[in-house]
């Protein structure tokens, strides 16, 4: 955590980090258990603002922003007005048949990566700071995690610009599908 | 707070939005626990490009000024692509099950069967 010392202390982000993790944890087995789907919505914003938190823990603020402006205003409006939409009376949203086996592939699926996340070994920022890296390396590190902003803007119209303009086109190919699709015919 | 908290949780909240995704018969539930496994995947990139050095940067730690940035924020970078691919992905999602319900009055995926022999 050297990286991150400075103005906060490591108690308190520990803290903040559990807080964080528990609330969105339970919030997700809520959005799968809840009978009532608008519940369930209401949920899902939970563990998108608790996403939000997590990425200001690891020093990612643009997409914490990203995050809020995208997740919590824009998708979860939208999902709030399908259900409201589509409501069947008092039908909810029961599980299909599939239930049981899915859970535990789900759950082996959940077991064999938090081995595998237990049992590599990661070669950590904060132990290279200590020891390969130069002094100047470990500066420019500072420096980048300081201000990201800037530095994510020119990757992007730079290094990643392709993706960027695809990406684009694949937004506006959505916005015109949606409407095609909910057209009054 | 390490690396290893940060990869957990993506795994449990990932776990969780599968087994929602296959299990739930609403098209609307469905769609719900794809985002919450978009979450996962964003939580995980975003740690471990905080987190682990880059091959590049452990090799040459000469040159690393003008590549810092390329090397650190490629995790967030992904990010961002993925939450616009989700956008994308929720509005389109999210015509078809209100199409869905126009045509058929439904919006359990296990009734959405014209396809079916």
């Amino acid at each position: 955590m050297s990286l991150g010392a400075g103005t906060e202390s490591a108690l308190a982000t520990d803290i903040a980090f559990w807080v964080i993790a528990v609330s969105v944890i339970v919030s997700a087995v809520a959005v799968v258990h809840m009978r009532d789907v608008f519940r369930a919505a209401l949920f899902l914003v939970v563990v998108f603002l608790g996403t939000a938190g997590l990425f200001v823990l690891l020093r990612a603020e643009f997409l914490a922003v990203v995050q809020v402006i995208v997740y919590v205003g824009a998708i979860s409006v939208l999902i709030l007005f399908a259900i409201l939409m589509t409501q069947d009376a008092e039908q909810g949203s029961p599980p299909n048949r599939l239930r049981y086996p899915v859970g535990l592939l789900a759950f082996l699926l959940g077991a064999a990566a938090v081995f595998t996340a237990l049992n590599t070994e990661w070669t950590l920022l904060a132990d290279a700071l200590q020891g390969t890296l130069t002094s100047e390396a470990a500066q420019m590190v500072n420096e980048v995690y300081s201000n990201t902003i800037p530095q994510i803007a020119s990757l992007l119209l730079r290094d990643y610009v392709l993706a960027f303009e695809a990406v684009s086109v694949l937004l506006l190919a959505a916005i015109i599908g949606a409407l095609v699709l909910v057209r009054e015919r | 707070m390490s690396l290893e908290n940060f990869l957990i949780l993506g795994a449990v909240l990932f776990s969780i939005g599968l087994y929602g995704a296959l299990s739930k018969r609403n098209a609307i539930a469905v769609l719900m626990s794809i985002e919450l496994m978009f979450n996962a995947v964003n939580i995980t990139a975003v740690a471990l490009s905080r987190y682990v050095v880059p091959a590049s940067l452990l090799a040459d730690s000469a040159s690393i000024t003008d590549q810092a940035a390329r090397t650190l924020l490629t995790g967030q970078i992904f990010s961002i692509f993925i939450i616009t691919v989700a956008a994308a992905e929720i509005a389109l999602g999210v015509a078809i099950v209100i199409a869905l319900y126009r045509s058929r009055e439904t919006v359990f995926v296990t009734d959405a069967t014209q396809l079916k022999n």
